[in-house]
């Protein structure tokens, strides 16, 4: 399983590092920032602001890497935690000491 | 796939909202008695919601040369049903609106809508009907389509709020699909393969939370 799951990490990997050197002197503009363009060009006017926004592309990405950072340490919590109470019951250690002699 | 503050004119923003609010409540109410019924899943719950707040926040690059990024609600919508989704997802949304001013408040219902209630329910309507095919390719089919549905969903409500002047709906929907589904593909890809790698460490680490779940027997068993 856990072979597997490193050829799986790998291959998205692939996919992600792959447009970088295939279309390297891209853009990489966002998406959604793409439509934005698209409906100003037609002339629409937004009629709500965003309440706050973040005052610089540096503090944007600390709050993108928080929203990440906190995701990520969750899911890794959980993991651990419950990979830890997997390995760690008394029937399995057993095993493993039985194995071992 | 997020539409920004103030980019749907009124009358769609409200006809979003009131068409995503149901699916809310019934998540809510989901929740509740998942918490209830099972509350040894209550982290795995939360987990699923971490696993969307991350996957939401990475902007990946795509092969047109512009950059998305995938949604993370399948594992939830396959772990919880799709219903659970819509409250986490919506979550997800409201950090982003307040505090990225990524998205908005009065697109935050056509953004759920797309995001938390559609991309769900095709997730675990993938999945049901995959089942058969074994439980990684069921789940990665689930999580990529899902991801895919959304930005599909995002085009639409575009469209009908911002119809080209010559072509129409059509017309519209064509431009703006073309901005987000194709640059979403290899997203979609990524997306499916790392819910399939957090599946997989569920599976071999939490066999009793999955039992306790929709997830059930029936994928348990499949290889």
């Amino acid at each position: 399983m856990r072979g597997r799951n490193a050829i799986l990490l790998l291959a998205a990997a692939a996919i992600v590092v792959l447009p970088l050197l295939v279309v390297g002197n891209a853009e990489f503009s966002g998406s959604d920032g793409q439509a934005q363009d698209l409906i100003d060009r037609a002339g629409y006017q937004p009629w709500f602001e965003p309440l706050w926004e973040p005052p610089s592309g540096e503090i944007e990405s600390l709050l993108f890497s928080l929203q990440a950072a906190l995701g990520a340490g969750l899911l890794g919590y959980y993991i651990g935690l419950r990979r830890g109470r997997r390995e760690g019951r008394p029937e399995d250690r057993r095993t493993e000491l039985h194995a071992g002699d | 796939m997020h539409i920004m503050e103030g980019y749907l004119p009124p009358l769609h923003a409200a006809a979003w909202m009131v068409a995503a609010a149901p699916f809310v409540v019934a998540g809510v109410r989901r929740i509740r008695r998942v918490v209830d019924d099972h509350p040894e899943t209550k982290l795995l719950l939360a987990t699923s919601g971490a696993f969307a707040f991350v996957l939401s926040a990475l902007k990946i690059p795509s092969v047109t040369g512009s950059c998305s990024h995938p949604t993370g609600v399948g594992l939830g919508a396959v772990l919880f049903g799709p219903n659970a989704m819509a409250v986490l997802g919506t979550i997800v949304l409201l950090f982003q609106a307040l505090l990225l001013a990524h998205g908005g408040l009065t697109t935050l219902g056509a953004n759920v809508f797309s995001m938390a209630i559609v991309g769900p329910w095709v997730a675990y309507g993938v999945w049901r009907l995959a089942a058969g095919l074994g439980r990684s390719f069921a789940v990665f089919l689930a999580a990529a389509l899902g991801n895919l549905a959304t930005y599909c969903t995002t085009s639409v409500q575009l469209a009908l709020a911002f119809p080209d002047p010559v072509t129409g709906f059509g017309g519209a929907l064509v431009k703006f699909l073309s901005i987000f589904a194709i640059t979403q593909v290899p997203l979609a890809v990524v997306e499916g393969i790392l819910t399939v790698v957090v599946v997989n460490l569920l599976v071999q680490y939490s066999r009793d939370e999955l039992s306790a779940l929709a997830f059930g027997t029936k994928a348990m068993g499949a290889k």
